[in-house]
């Protein structure tokens, strides 16, 4: 209908363009890396500068467990997203509260060993830099779970609701993006706290 | 021409109640309205902002000069600099692409635009909220109120010890807010030039200003956080007694300036590179010519982008870093200029033997070349560390900046908005009075900025509130400051033109320049839908094919 197109040679036949929800996720994911690295470097420079104790040696202990359970729930997400893109909405429903169960116990995790260095062993944000810089980059990292277990429930309710098909799959993979990036995340955080800062 | 484009006349214009059309605009998802807001609200900051550098220029106008206090001093150059980056120049730059990124690329509407919305009232809440300062920081019990420590802030300045009150909260959340609202708009960018260009537009036939707004962007993703992380990292310090820059519990105060300086110094190249994207729009119209080493440009745009994330530490010399990092930082901020020297010499290459038409939005191009080459080299003489440990926080350094900010920046959006308002507003702006507004501009500038290098080499410091008479500074303070009311008069003519040329200028009609990108084939101001049907393009220059079937762009590239 529009001269517009009259004097352009011809619409080429197959023009199709990235989605842009993954895009978007994909930009975001590499802002909030930026954050991230940001508290990783300050927790790496100021390993060691504390003027008093308690030091990371002392008070530490690694959370294998928990770990195991966020890392985890990477595989069950995954497999949620390639569930509901065959349209078995049971099987995704099962595996994406399982999800959730395995998000929430790493966040109960993360606050039972705060309540404990915080009880036991008196180090809060504000007693020296390393109680600064764990508590920050660690809280930063529980802070993005709670994030996305926030926005897995709401999934999860709509799901109940039974309002999820497969039709939802693309923006479902693009929710799996940001988890496996919180995973990613913990991955970076538990090498530098447990591993190389003590 | 215009008879080969769909035009659907008054559809848009409707007389409507004032209340329902301002209920309009503040709901808008709108890719161009919300481009306007961020325009005008843009503008207003620009106001303010320049109010504060004039109460900084009366108060240096002569040697123990008592315009303002010491304390008032410090607050004016903090909200100067703070608002200028922050409220003005982001918001202006992503007004622009706001605007012209989808029309460039043949889309209806940004990928996402209630997100576009949303990032967009963040950025107004931030500059509100540095606003509010005067009044919330305190400033009702005489505790002081704005904030007054720099806009870079350095520790310990931002402690609690020596920044009581909240004055500081407000600046810091000020740029959280505008942080995550202009990564909002980034990542909105980025979505809508790689998922919504119209069929044909391959990635190597997009206008050059969609290309260097997408790497503009993708920098903002990276170098916006880092500032962002730091001012949470300062919050934690503030409120919950975090020790992040507290050298008292041995933290470290160089560790701010690091953050700070790793987006601050990639921030100027997220400021820039907008404008070499309104210069490689606007030369080759007003040259008659396409655009010189178009994939060059590119390279050198993510080149720029690369390198500049590499040069931060060129800032703080004179902390005393060792010899290698001095080194490390001299020779990237050299290499720096190689990607700039290529882009300057492909405009260039594009105006030599051209047929080039002096009208105003060309004017400012010029300036802008000329301007920007100086600003070049004297950011080359400070990148070079012994140079920069004698002048380093001297008036050579205000000046250099002002140059590329004033002189390069604000010269590029001044084309910028006369080069476009004809396609948002529908009409033209008025030649003569813009041709008073960019020579007024240009003397104001030059009598400013020129000049302010001298007492730079002379040695008068920066953030100074006054000065002992008999160091051969007053005279030069006093054009100083003659010059900058020049340009606050310039400032005045560009508001007037704006404002008279969008009741009483001339008819625009869809394509007053006879430009070659695609927001030039449809009406002005364009439909809320944009195109009535997706157009398809087969080169660089769609508008060119349809006006020269005989001799099609498409047949070269």
């Amino acid at each position: 209908m529009s001269a517009m197109t009259n004097p352009f040679p011809q619409a080429p036949t197959i023009w199709s363009l990235p989605d842009r929800g993954k895009v978007a996720m994909a930009g975001l994911i590499i802002a909030e890396s930026a954050i991230f690295t940001i508290f990783v470097v300050a927790y790496l420079f100021y390993l060691g500068k504390s003027l008093t104790g308690p030091t990371p040696r002392e008070v530490l202990s690694t959370p294998i467990f928990y770990t195991i359970c966020l890392l985890s729930s990477s595989l069950t997400i995954h497999f949620a997203v390639k569930s509901l893109r065959r349209d078995r909405v049971v099987l995704f429903l099962g595996s994406w509260l399982l999800t959730i169960t395995l998000g929430a116990l790493f966040l109960y995790g993360t606050g039972k060993e705060w309540h404990r260095l915080i009880y036991e062993h008196g180090l809060t944000i504000s007693t020296n830099l390393f109680g600064t810089t764990y508590y920050s980059l660690v809280g930063l990292h529980a802070f993005h779970v709670t994030a996305g277990l926030g926005m897995l429930l709401i999934v999860a309710l709509f799901t109940l609701a039974g309002r999820v098909g497969v039709e939802q799959s693309r923006r479902v993979a693009v929710l799996s993006m940001y988890w496996h990036f919180v995973d990613a995340v913990w991955v970076v955080v538990f090498t530098v706290v447990y591993v190389l800062g003590r | 021409m215009s008879s080969n484009v769909i035009t659907i006349p008054g559809a848009q214009i409707q007389e409507k109640p004032w209340g329902d059309r301002l209920h309009e605009w503040l709901t808008t998802v709108d890719h161009k309205r919300l481009g306007i807001l961020y325009i005008v609200t843009a503008l207003v900051f620009l106001v303010l902002g320049g109010i504060e550098a004039l109460i900084i220029r009366i108060q240096l106008m002569h040697s123990h000069n008592d315009f303002v206090s010491p304390a008032v001093f410090n607050r004016m150059f903090t909200m100067h600099g703070t608002t200028m980056i922050f409220f003005v120049a982001m918001p202006i730059l992503f007004g622009f692409a706001n605007y012209l990124v989808p029309l460039m690329i043949g889309a209806r509407d940004m990928a996402f635009p209630r997100l576009n919305a949303f990032s967009f009232w963040l950025s107004a809440l931030g500059g509100f909220l540095l606003y509010f300062s005067f009044l919330g920081g305190s400033g009702l019990y005489g505790a002081g109120n704005a904030p007054d420590v720099g806009w870079w802030a350095y520790a310990p300045l931002t402690a609690r010890a020596f920044s009581p009150g909240h004055s500081s909260d407000y600046w810091t959340l000020a740029l959280l807010a505008s942080g995550f609202g202009s990564i909002g708009t980034a990542i909105n960018i980025i979505a809508t030039v790689l998922c919504l260009r119209c069929p044909g537009m391959k990635l190597s036939r997009m206008p050059l200003l969609a290309w260097l707004y997408l790497v503009m962007s993708g920098m903002v993703l990276i170098t916006i956080t880092p500032l962002s992380a730091a001012q949470i990292m300062l919050l934690v310090d503030r409120y919950l007694g975090g020790h992040f820059f507290d050298a008292q519990a041995g933290g470290a105060p160089v560790l701010w300036m690091h953050f700070f300086w790793i987006f601050g110094h990639p921030e100027v190249y997220i400021l820039i590179i907008p404008c070499f994207a309104f210069m490689s729009e606007i030369i080759p119209v007003f040259s008659r010519k396409p655009i010189f080493g178009y994939p060059v440009m590119v390279a050198a745009t993510v080149c720029i982008a690369f390198i500049s994330m590499s040069v931060w530490a060129h800032h703080i010399f004179t902390i005393g870093m060792s010899s290698y990092a001095n080194s490390f930082f001299v020779m990237t901020t050299m290499a720096i200029a190689v990607p700039t020297g290529i882009k300057i010499f492909n405009w260039l290459g594009t105006m030599w033997g051209g047929r080039i038409q002096f009208k105003v939005p060309m004017l400012f191009c010029l300036g802008f070349l000329f301007q920007f080459l100086i600003a070049g080299l004297t950011g080359i003489m400070l990148g070079c560390a012994p140079f920069d440990w004698q002048l380093s926080l001297s008036y050579f350094v205000v000046a250099h900046f002002h140059y590329v900010i004033v002189g390069g920046i604000l010269f590029a959006l001044f084309a910028a908005f006369y080069y476009w308002y004809p396609k948002i507003t529908g009409r033209m702006m008025s030649e003569r009075l813009g041709k008073l507004h960019f020579w007024l501009f240009v003397i104001g500038f030059h009598l400013t900025f020129d000049v302010m290098h001298i007492p730079g080499l002379l040695g008068m410091p920066r953030r100074i509130y006054t000065y002992e008479p008999g160091r051969g500074w007053d005279a030069l303070n006093l054009i100083i400051t003659i010059g900058a009311f020049i340009q606050a008069i310039a400032i005045l003519v560009f508001v007037a033109n704006l404002v008279i040329s969008y009741f009483k200028g001339d008819k625009a009609g869809n394509d007053p320049w006879d430009a070659w990108t695609l927001e030039w084939s449809i009406s002005s101001p364009p439909p809320a839908y944009n195109f009535a049907s997706i157009p398809v393009v087969a080169s660089r220059r769609p508008l060119w094919d349809l006006k020269h079937p005989e001799d099609p762009d498409s047949r070269y590239e």
